[in-house]
């Protein structure tokens, strides 16, 4: 069936997504993996209102595309900020917050 | 009047392989921006060989389907309605709403294609050597690849869909090009202004695509099988007489503002001149000949909503009239005080798109498309020339005052192609300029404008006059500071230099000369971007008959009543009477059967006195203004140096061209001040005297509250379950400290995991 493929597609999408964010140093390329995740989920919304043969994967999918645009804003902000403060963004070197 | 018979006169329409594949036109380009961003700098050309032979490959395609669309027009009955060539690809299919997009392809989207592929070719060829060496060299070509790609995809749109994506694609580049060396501060600011200025009409767009669809949506759905989207559906509804006049007007005002953005129309026209601090070839490409005809082209494309809306050909006057003859005057008295020379040509640019949309208020549709096509050429040759003459005569600069002066001893092919392309904005027989402009002046009279008919001619004469100063300060004269050889000066000046891109290897290359002619691949482009300034006006050559009227035989859509109409397109037109179209009711009634997609026009006689009349008045502006120019800057005439600074009336009008009208200062001190001040204001009395008011009365509260609490709660109850607990804290915090390791990705390593755990619960509680 056609959605199984936008299905495993989205996967591996997403896992490609959590490789980054995981595995990935530069602040950049993690939300640059945040983004895959997201379009992952993206794709699995229409997907699934393809089979259902109704709109509101479609209208959730926008809200998710505008909301991620709002979310890569304020995250290239910290990481300009970050790199003001700094002069690197690479995420490792950042643990003040440790317990 | 009689009706013909639909079968007697109706001829098959011929079509052909360029016609029904134009949608390739701007994917090529789209993937040679893409082949560029991956592997442009691994290429031996770092790229720009891509760009080039992209836009070669969409510049055949634009001739090819030109070539096909004139016999498509041959093989029409005289007065057929010529369809556009539609094609349209499903898009997005949900719950009975069907999106389509495509192209379609008719007379004026194969006028503009070859016009914009043509110079795009050229502007690519320039480039090689006029960025030849830059630093972002490879992203140059990128961005202008894509550039073309926007702009030719917005016009073979048959949607409003693809439209907005072509326009904004335009948008988009056009802030990265202006902003091309963004180190220098005002570069960056020029590219943040152009964007927003250009987003706050794009508003207009968004919102007129918006009540047209919600509009039409359902007649095109019932009557032609296409979405609210669709071009020529809403062309057809709106020539039908169904629409609320309401609804149509506010449509047409909505989308008008956004061709006022687009194209540097009063009052957001201040962003254009700003715009000359891109690279030059970015000037001639962007701000001449493509992207500021995008809002043109937006009123000419939806031209029955526009005809429908504003009531074009009524008595009086509209909207889009009254825009265009203010942008036509205020930006030709502001190019008087230019001392930078691209600012002169950009304030000229301004005022010709004002000539554009007066024709296109008027009623002079053919006219204004004309000089869209004119245009290109003419301006395209100008921008190239003034970069030619920063590029190897002036070192860098742009200031025609100091920098410049008695190049045409040293650059006679600059000269030469200048001078031609500066006749023909002037509007000088038997120069392009002078057949598109003239018509435009003279359509808007036979229609009953005289006022904006006079309004017209007066621009004219002001373009000649300030044409005619550019020219002199540049080419006559003695020459001035880089001009003469003096290269030392121009780096101590801080302002008309362009040299941002070229600090690594401009002044080496440029060393030890004085001023001498480009390169080839500078003066090969304005040798053909002359010969078409001087000649383009012969394919719409009205004082000579009609059988030199090409452009209005292949280009203006026929008025005719249109009878069956196929769910995929417009469908056999039928000849109302036997005139022709003359008596066609499409525009001034509603057509009893069958649909319109055109409304009809009239068409100003040509007479020579009219034409002599507007002659003699260009050429009064360019003596007059030799005449002062030679006083004032060779003569140094006493009576006339310094007079801004001695007649007050004279001084004040200096400084109201001098600051720009005080638009900038209006737009960025008094409107964006008074409403981020307020709110902001508004905000901190907000956030001093109610948050706060609240605040203090909850912690009043509170603190008597807790006092009692503390004294007889806390300390006898609470305390004691504290301790105990904080003690099993302690040690379980113990445990899981090292997981608080502060590293993001640790952290985002544990959320996935926990969440896998949970999904793997859920499915397993599932099954």
């Amino acid at each position: 069936m056609l959605v199984n493929q936008f299905l495993i597609l989205a996967a591996i999408l997403f896992a490609i997504g959590v490789y980054g964010v995981v595995a990935r140093r530069n602040a950049v390329l993690v939300l640059m993996s945040i983004e895959l995740i997201l379009n992952a989920v993206n794709l699995n919304l229409v997907a699934f209102a393809m089979r259902n043969g109704s709109a509101d994967g479609h209208t959730f999918a926008l809200y998710v595309i505008a909301v991620a645009a709002a979310e890569v804003g304020v995250g290239l902000g910290l990481v300009l900020l970050i790199f003001r403060n700094r002069r690197t963004i690479a995420l490792d070197e950042l643990s003040e917050m440790k317990g | 009047m009689s009706v013909v018979a639909a079968s007697e006169v109706l001829n098959p329409l011929s079509s052909g392989w360029f016609l029904e594949n134009s949608w390739l036109i701007p994917i090529i380009p789209a993937v040679g921006f893409a082949l560029i961003i991956f592997f442009g700098k691994r290429l031996p050309m770092k790229g720009s060989e891509i760009g080039v032979i992209s836009m070669v490959a969409s510049l055949g395609m634009s001739a090819g389907s030109a070539y096909q669309w004139i016999q498509r027009v041959g093989s029409a009955a005289e007065g057929q309605f010529v369809e556009p060539v539609i094609r349209t690809w499903n898009w997005w299919q949900i719950g009975g709403v069907n999106l389509t997009i495509g192209q379609s392809i008719d007379g004026l989207a194969v006028t503009i294609l070859v016009v914009v592929a043509f110079i795009s070719t050229l502007v690519q060829l320039y480039s090689i050597e006029y960025l030849h060496g830059d630093r972002r060299y490879t992203h140059f070509f990128a961005a202008l690849t894509l550039f073309s790609a926007g702009m030719l995809a917005m016009v073979i749109a048959e949607d409003m869909i693809l439209f907005i994506l072509g326009w904004e694609i335009m948008g988009l580049c056009s802030f990265m090009l202006i902003g091309h060396w963004w180190e220098e501060g005002a570069n960056s600011r020029a590219a943040l202004k152009a964007f927003f200025t250009v987003r706050t009409g794009d508003m207009g767009l968004l919102v007129g695509v918006a009540i047209l669809y919600f509009a039409s949506n359902e007649w095109t759905t019932e009557n032609l099988g296409v979405s609210g989207f669709s071009i020529h559906g809403i062309s057809a509804w709106a020539l039908s007489g169904e629409p609320n006049s309401t609804v149509i007007l506010m449509a047409s005002i909505a989308l008008f503002i956004a061709a006022i953005g687009k194209s540097g129309q009063f009052p957001l026209h201040t962003w254009l001149p700003d715009a000359m601090a891109g690279p030059t070839p970015v000037s001639s490409l962007l701000h001449s000949s493509t992207m500021v005809v995008a809002g043109v082209f937006l009123v000419a494309r939806l031209y029955p909503v526009f005809f429908e809306g504003f009531d074009i050909l009524g008595a009086g006057g509209n909207l889009i009239m009254v825009i265009g003859a203010i942008t036509i005057v205020i930006a030709a008295a502001l190019a008087f005080v230019q001392a930078d020379i691209k600012k002169v040509l950009a304030y000229s640019t301004v005022s010709q798109l004002g000539y554009m949309m007066l024709g296109l208020g008027a009623g002079a549709w053919l006219p204004a498309v004309f000089h869209i096509f004119t245009h290109a050429f003419f301006k395209a040759c100008l921008f190239l020339g003034a970069g030619s003459i920063s590029h190897s005569a002036s070192h860098h600069s742009f200031d025609m005052r100091k920098d410049m002066g008695g190049l045409r001893k040293y650059m006679p092919i600059t000269f030469t192609t200048w001078v031609i392309s500066t006749l023909a904005l002037c509007g000088v027989f038997p120069f392009s300029g002078f057949f598109s402009k003239d018509e435009i002046i003279d359509n808007v009279g036979n229609n009953g404008y005289t006022m904006f008919m006079v309004i017209g001619l007066v621009g004219a004469f002001l373009t000649a006059a300030y044409m005619t100063r550019a020219t002199y300060l540049t080419f006559f004269g003695e020459a001035r500071g880089a001009a003469a050889g003096q290269h030392e000066t121009e780096h101590a000046s801080d302002h008309g230099h362009d040299d941002h891109g070229h600090d690594d290897h401009g002044h080496d290359a440029h060393d030890g000369h004085g001023p001498r002619e480009s390169g080839p691949l500078i003066t090969i482009p304005l040798m053909i971007l002359a010969v078409l300034a001087l000649s383009s006006g012969f394919l719409n050559a009205t004082p000579f008959g009609k059988s030199w009227e090409k452009l209005k035989d292949w280009v203006e859509p026929r008025a005719a009543v249109v009878m069956e109409v196929h769910a995929s397109g417009p469908g056999e037109s039928r000849i109302r009477a036997e005139e022709g179209h003359h008596s066609s009711p499409c525009g001034s009634e509603t057509p009893k059967e069958g649909v319109c997609f055109a409304p009809q026009l009239e068409h100003a006689k040509f007479k020579w006195s009219k034409a002599l009349l507007s002659l003699a008045i260009v050429f009064a502006g360019i003596a007059l203004s030799w005449l002062l120019s030679v006083a004032l800057y060779t003569k140094k005439n006493a009576k006339l140096v310094g007079l801004t600074s001695r007649n007050k009336v004279l001084g004040a009008g200096y400084r109201l061209l001098a600051n720009k009208y005080y638009l900038d200062a209006l737009y960025e001190q008094v409107i964006v001040r008074s409403v981020a001040g307020p709110i902001s204001r508004a905000a901190y009395w907000f956030n001093q005297n109610i948050l706060d008011g609240v605040l203090h009365g909850v912690s009043r509260t509170t603190r008597s509250v807790s006092s009692w609490t503390y004294r007889n709660i806390d300390q006898r109850v609470v305390d004691e379950a504290v301790n105990a607990s904080g003690r099993a804290t302690k040690g379980a915090g113990g445990v899981v400290q090292p997981v608080q390791s502060g590293k993001v990705s640790q952290y985002g390593a544990l959320l996935f995991a926990a969440a896998s755990v949970v999904a793997l619960v859920l499915v397993i509680v599932n099954t």
